[in-house]
């Protein structure tokens, strides 16, 4: 009697534990993220650039645009970074508010970066699951058509697009949505290929659920972590990309810029002791992908334990 | 061994073929012809120009006579806005230049890389270890449009100790004064030691780092083998067993690396044409994009494309050849 008191006691104690809710594999995934102090730092990182970026212009005091005549020529002394004038980062070579310039820079790299991810996201990961899962002859067609695009020399047929259809920023998103998706497809084929045998999935099949549906819902949910961590490394990979373009002149057009366009220009007047034209741009761009660098890793980390 | 290369070809020839008809069809496809300008053109003018280009047959024929040209010949045709130079002049005035650094800069990322990354992995958590996992973490995030102007900045302006930029005769030069400490004699030609410092590590830092890390954790894989053990258990000394047993299986996937960071190099040299004004095919690269050059685009495209298809089937088949395990 006493016995069975005991145990009904212990019941209770163990129905009351089971109601603290068990940890679900994200939330194992963030405790591994919190602990892991370069991946936040990262994070507080990239959350401080794209309130720069987003809100900075409120700080500026001049419009990105607005050219200061009285500096042409003689910005190496009276556009100098400073407080008082209002140019908190100094003067491009044309005479424009450095700080405004680079917000916008900033804007710009990162909106590149993301919706450059997103597309390798929405397409690479689509293309991968179906060409995983349905295998056989669509699989080796779909995957060949991938190597076949993934030799040749992206960057050089993108600037002949760029020359040939104009420079636009909508090029430039074109022809960087149409290389990013290449490596997620192969990532997400590889993960799927080993979802597909799962029980899950034969469950779904056993009840007759039309193959789309069930890459939709029960394939894809489960390529989320691996696909969330390769297109944290893909946005810094696309910002370098662009950056590249505009380094050479060949990317988004003024009056926009990119972090890549300010660097270069600045680059092009380290001659006249300017540092600083050149000196901004390059810290955001370095710590935007030192940041995405680190919280990449460390997703990877927190998302993906058997790669430890 | 012969289907797998045969296979690989088969894939191949027809890649660099859609390469070339794609690439004509976006230039063929371009809004207002390579001569049109803001002043337009008499008609006859323009005619006579379009019959000298041969612009005024049927684009079938026009592409069939390109691709063909392409193929047999070699023979990219003539530059739209220099009339005194065809599209092979141009590259072979700047392909020798970007060939050079760009063998330099391989030959340093591999035996730096390679080198790093096998001292990391036997000296591993040491404080070598950790430099060259930093160096790789520092070199990812500066790519090389980034290092060009740093390395400028430091060792031109500051230092002074290193040319800015330009080629200095580099391989136009054919002999080097024998006074020239400086000068070296390569692929026929002599190239001025301090001018292909800064390109080359610009271009090869990157790679460097990736060879790196590749290696590192290839070789900690390796070490940890069994194979390894059993060396090392009868009494082999380490010298020997890193030589005769792990370098070969830490280097397969090193040279499956090989043909991405080909194409990278290639991409890459067209930033270090641009900010040591080498001279190099880049330069011409760009500098055609600005002029709507479209043939001279258009071929650099086209032989860069060759270029990249024919060494990723090289590593291919470098691979096949090396790994046994490999099927084909």
């Amino acid at each position: 009697m006493k016995l069975a008191q005991r145990d009904a006691v212990l019941l209770e104690e163990t129905m009351g534990l089971a109601e603290i809710r068990g940890r679900s594999l994200w939330a194992d995934a963030r405790g591994r993220f919190i602990r892991n102090k370069a991946a936040v730092a990262g994070l507080v990182v990239l959350v401080l650039v794209a309130l720069f970026a987003f809100f900075g212009q409120v700080l500026a005091q001049y419009e990105p645009q607005h050219v200061d005549f009285s500096l042409m020529g003689a910005n190496a002394w009276r556009g100098v970074p400073s407080l008082e004038t209002g140019h908190y980062f100094g003067v491009d070579s044309d005479g424009r508010d450095l700080f405004a310039r680079t917000v916008q820079g900033t804007r710009i790299s990162l909106l590149v970066g993301i919706v450059g991810a997103l597309v390798a996201v929405v397409v690479g990961t689509l293309y991968g699951a179906v060409a995983g899962y349905v295998g056989g002859r669509t699989d080796q067609v779909m995957m060949r058509t991938v190597d076949i695009l993934m030799s040749i020399p992206f960057m050089f047929v993108l600037i002949l697009m760029l020359v040939i259809f104009g420079r636009s920023i909508f090029m430039l998103f074109l022809g960087i949505g149409l290389i990013s998706w290449l490596d997620m497809s192969r990532i997400a084929r590889g993960q799927t290929l080993s979802i597909k045998n799962k029980e899950f999935v034969e469950a779904a099949v056993a009840t007759g659920v039309r193959p789309f549906t069930i890459i939709l819902r029960h394939v894809v949910p489960n390529l989320a972590g691996i696909v969330i961590v390769y297109s944290t490394l893909l946005v810094p990979q696309m910002i370098i990309f662009e950056s590249f373009i505009s380094y050479l002149g060949l990317g988004v057009q003024e009056p926009m810029t990119s972090l890549g366009a300010l660097i270069n220009q600045g680059a092009s007047q380290m001659n006249n002791g300017t540092l600083w034209m050149m000196g901004f741009p390059l810290f955001f761009f370095l710590i935007t992908l030192f940041a995405f660098f680190f919280v990449g890793d460390g997703l990877r980390d927190a998302l993906d334990p058997k790669d430890r | 061994m012969y289907v797998y290369i045969l296979r690989r070809l088969a894939v191949a020839i027809p890649t660099i073929l859609l390469l070339v008809i794609f690439s004509f069809a976006l230039m063929y496809s371009a809004p207002g012809g390579p001569f049109n300008s803001e002043r337009p053109l008499p008609a006859q003018v323009m005619a006579n120009i379009e019959a000298k280009y041969g612009l005024d047959r049927p684009v079938m024929v026009q592409m069939a006579d390109y691709v063909w040209g392409v193929v047999t010949r070699f023979d990219f045709g003539p530059s739209f806005q220099y009339t005194d130079r065809t599209v092979n002049d141009v590259i072979a005035q700047g392909f020798p230049v970007t060939l050079t650094y760009g063998f330099w800069s391989a030959v340093v990322a591999v035996i730096v890389g390679v080198s790093l990354g096998i001292a990391a992995a036997l000296r591993h958590n040491s404080w070598l270890d950790y430099l060259a996992v930093g160096v790789t973490i520092g070199a990812q995030a500066l790519p090389n449009f980034v290092m060009a102007p740093i390395l400028v900045l430091l060792f031109t302006l500051w230092l002074g100790w290193l040319p800015g930029g330009g080629w200095a005769g580099g391989i136009v030069v054919n002999a080097c004064d024998p006074r020239d400490s400086l000068c070296w004699s390569a692929f026929g030609g002599a190239i001025r030691l301090d001018y292909v410092i800064m390109p080359v590590i610009a271009l090869s830092t990157s790679y460097m780092a990736s060879i790196a890390r590749i290696t590192r954790s290839s070789m900690l894989e390796v070490m940890n083998s069994n194979f390894i053990r059993t060396a090392r258990a009868k009494g082999l000394p380490m010298r020997r067993v890193i030589w005769r047993h792990a370098l070969k299986p830490t280097l397969l996937p090193v040279i499956s690396y090989l043909g991405p960071a080909f194409v990278g190099m290639i991409t890459g040299s067209v930033v270090v044409d641009i900010a040591f004004s080498t001279g190099g095919i880049g330069q011409f690269f760009v500098n055609s994009a600005f002029n709507r050059d479209y043939s001279v685009i258009m071929g650099i495209t086209i032989l860069v494309g060759m270029l990249t298809i024919g060494f990723n089937l090289l590593v291919d088949i470098l691979y096949a050849w090396i790994d046994p395990k490999i099927r084909y």
